[in-house]
């Protein structure tokens, strides 16, 4: 039996939503606007918040990317964190 | 080439099993205006595109594989307790002799994907006006859906997939607006 998702997850997931809807945003914009510097510094410091959020959502529920895998030598987390539809 | 990331692009929750509503939702998994033909499209259309907009296309284009999964978890979360008797009231009868449980890339009618439904003209303003006007045929079946849906969890993501059309389109103008500036620019010369 898979152990059941802490209840603090859906926080975490929604935070790491938000910087990673904000950062959509800005990628789309940007593909439109690609000289400006607003834009661009806000990317910069949104990837910046993504960056930690992203690594503290990791370190508590298992890797969002496979490369994140092998953290542990013993076990690939991989394949044990929740899959997207199952939450 | 592409990297799966372990999450929704945003929440998708439902209030209660509900498979006729699954039955509806599945036109935006394998029907003409949904998110598989979407995403096919404009990653197809990439390589006879301008330069300048080969970035924009990548990204919709991706971002529409992130729309497609969650139409996915919709469709899975309303069905997935149901019993066979429950789909087969529900019209889904016909789909389960076929794919049981399965998720299956057809349209609300049960017509199945076809590469048809998306176009390439190798006209980069026709094809610009092609996505723009599938923008607002998804948009405009968002609506339906909505309008059809008694499940408020449901109808919010629903609504967040609706406004990313509404992004999408106004994009895929300015899109249109930067070629026709390159092109006049052209004239100069
Ligand atoms: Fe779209």
């Amino acid at each position: 039996m898979k152990p059941p998702v802490p209840q603090e997850y859906d926080q975490w997931l929604e935070q790491l939503q938000t910087v990673d809807f904000v950062l959509t945003e800005l990628q789309l914009y940007l593909d439109t606007h690609p000289s400006d510097p607003q834009a661009l510094q806000q990317f910069r410091a949104w990837t910046e918040r993504r960056r930690l959020i992203a690594g503290q959502f990791e370190a508590q529920f298992g890797p969002l990317e496979a490369t994140g895998g092998a953290r542990s030598l013993h076990h690939w987390d991989w394949v044990e964190s929740p899959w997207p539809w199952q939450v | 080439m592409w990297i799966y990331q372990k999450k929704l692009q945003y929440p998708v929750r439902v209030s209660q099993c509900n498979p006729r509503l699954a039955k509806y939702l599945i036109e935006q998994y394998g029907g003409a205006d949904g998110e598989l033909a979407a995403a096919l499209r404009y990653l197809n259309q990439r390589y006879t595109i301008p330069d300048r907009i080969i970035g924009l296309l990548t990204d919709i284009g991706t971002e529409e594989f992130g729309h497609l999964e969650m139409i996915a978890t919709m469709v899975y979360k309303l069905t997935k307790d149901a019993t066979l008797e429950q789909l087969r009231d529900a019209g889904l009868g016909e789909h389960a002799a076929d794919h049981g449980p399965a998720l299956f890339y057809h349209n609300a009618a049960g017509v199945p994907f076809t590469a048809t439904y998306i176009q390439a003209k190798g006209d980069p303003i026709t094809d610009l006006y092609e996505d723009i006007a599938a923008e607002e045929k998804a948009r405009a079946t968002y609506q339906w859906l909505i309008d059809m849906s008694d499940d408020p969890d449901l109808n919010d993501a629903l609504r967040f997939l609706r406004e990313r059309e509404v992004i999408h389109s106004q994009r895929f103008r300015e899109a249109v607006e930067i070629l026709k500036q390159e092109q006049q620019q052209k004239h100069f010369f």
